[in-house]
């Protein structure tokens, strides 16, 4: 059974404060992934990777279709729905870092530990590990990732990602602004959830990079209302 | 599961004019809903029916009470209310002075809330306040200190130490960062969601700060003229707004 189900979805943007244009940016898309498969979005920009990937996770609302992640319908459920999916299932690697000042990077990559419940001790061990892991000089886990690096900041992304064992993994360029010993690091934690039965939906711009991690590729100019037309 | 606040039709009318008009929301156990909304949206209006402090004029709110399940707390008696107000539920005030006693020591001002509902043993409340000082990173050596003699972002945290120590399960809060430097809002904000995500906690925060929400709340609401216009996840209500109104608030937020 698919872990990761888009079925016939439609999406448009109405700007009410720029004339009301609406403008169509996907219709009739559908995709499945597998417990265990890595799927690569791809596509020039702008032809909309990042919007199947934000419909997914529940923050861009899908006008039509049905869009099911273990077996929750994102595209009807309610939000304590989506965010109890969020909790337990269903992980996210954006580009983008946003936390609360002042938290020190350590308990940053334990808060989805916490929030399943695991002990404060534990979580921070296993944070400890994977920043580790992830050559994040300790001499920063008692900091705030905010005024790290990008390359550092996109690191604790990564742990998050990757501290909980989520049954579904969206990765939006996992491993772009990283030097070639963390891309390694990066792409063996993919090949890791992989092998304990993680689907993942990812969009990688690094080619040798998707070419080993990924079993199959999505062009999603084929979900651009033109090319349904 | 069993919503811990259910809200049906409210509506407050200021003679003539609409203060808030047939809100409905479910609240559920551990959830932080937050609202915003220009000055003059409601959004005040809306906090202050469902707080009991104003009498709405038409709704229900039906409040999961420990002790009889649902109940709406509009047909309430006045004592059981005032009940209510001192033990499963909290308000925190934009301004400390509102929701503080400026006469009485910290310790006081925390250990007061504990009597109200029946602690006596000097002793232990004076151990609750401390342990409850130092859980908002106010320090042993202020606990006989009056607030007069706090900063503001210390007074803040205080007001919340003096909400949160009798353990309420719902928490409505104003502005609660407003007015205080950008420094010590992320350090309130950081303390809301440790104490939200370890007790539990259910809470409805005002606030017209959109960077607050994203940070803080679950839920979103979006008023405007005493109406809830959108109603959602917060990343998707701001990511993705669909109501005109809303585009609009996000798109005037300015980027640092």
């Amino acid at each position: 059974m698919a872990m990761i189900e888009i079925d016939n979805v439609s999406k448009s943007f109405t700007l009410h404060n720029q004339g009301g244009a609406t403008i169509e940016v996907m219709r009739g898309a559908s995709l499945s992934v597998a417990a265990g498969e890595c799927v690569a979005l791809v596509g020039a920009s702008g032809s909309g990777k990042s919007t199947v990937m934000r419909m997914i996770y529940g923050n861009y609302l899908a006008a039509s279709g049905r869009i099911v992640v273990g077996g929750l319908d994102v595209a009807r459920a309610a939000p304590r729905e989506i965010l109890s999916l969020r909790r337990d299932t269903l992980g996210y690697v954006s580009q983008f870092l946003r936390v609360v000042p002042r938290v020190p990077t350590l308990d940053v990559v334990a808060e989805p530990l916490r929030a399943v419940g695991v002990p404060e001790d534990e979580a921070r061990d296993r944070s400890a590990a994977m920043l580790a892991r992830l050559n994040v000089p300790e001499t920063l886990w008692h900091l705030s990732p905010t005024t790290f690096s990008g390359g550092e900041q996109q690191r604790v992304n990564i742990a998050r990602g990757f501290i909980h064992a989520y049954p579904a993994l969206l990765l939006d360029e996992p491993t772009a602004s990283l030097d070639g010993g963390n891309r390694e690091v990066v792409l063996s934690l993919i090949e890791e959830a992989k092998a304990r039965g993680a689907a993942i939906v990812g969009i990688f711009h690094d080619e040798t990079a998707r070419a080993r991690v990924c079993d199959r590729e999505i062009d999603v100019t084929g979900f651009s209302p033109q090319a349904a037309a | 599961m069993t919503p811990l606040l259910s809200v049906h039709g409210l509506t407050k009318r200021y003679g003539a004019h609409l203060g808030c008009g047939d809100v409905s929301f479910d609240l559920f156990p551990g959830e932080v809903l937050g609202i915003v909304g220009e000055s003059g949206s409601g959004k005040s209006t809306l906090l202050n029916c469902l707080a009991g402090h104003l009498p709405p004029d038409a709704g229900q709110v039906i409040f999961d009470t420990r002790a009889d399940g649902q109940r709406d707390v509009l047909t309430m008696s006045e004592p059981e209310r005032r009940m209510l107000g001192r033990t499963d539920w909290a308000f925190v005030h934009q301004h400390a002075r509102d929701g503080l006693r400026m006469g009485v020591s910290a310790g006081g001002n925390v250990g007061e809330r504990l009597m109200a509902v029946g602690a006596r043993n000097y002793g232990d409340i004076r151990d609750s306040a401390i342990d409850w000082l130092g859980r908002v990173e106010i320090s042993e050596t202020r606990v006989d200190d009056r607030p007069t003699t706090f900063s503001g972002g210390m007074q803040q945290r205080l007001q919340i130490a003096r909400n949160l120590v009798t353990g309420p399960r719902l928490v409505f809060m104003d502005e609660p960062t407003g007015g205080l430097d950008v420094s010590v809002q992320a350090r309130l904000l950081d303390l809301l969601r440790g104490l939200v995500r370890d007790m539990g906690l259910s809470a409805i925060v005002v606030t017209h700060d959109l960077a607050v929400v994203r940070l803080l709340a679950h839920r979103l609401m979006v008023m405007k003229d005493g109406h809830v216009v959108e109603h959602g996840l917060t990343d998707q209500v701001l990511d993705d707004p669909q109501h005109a109104y809303t585009q609009l608030l996000v798109s005037s937020v300015l980027q640092v």
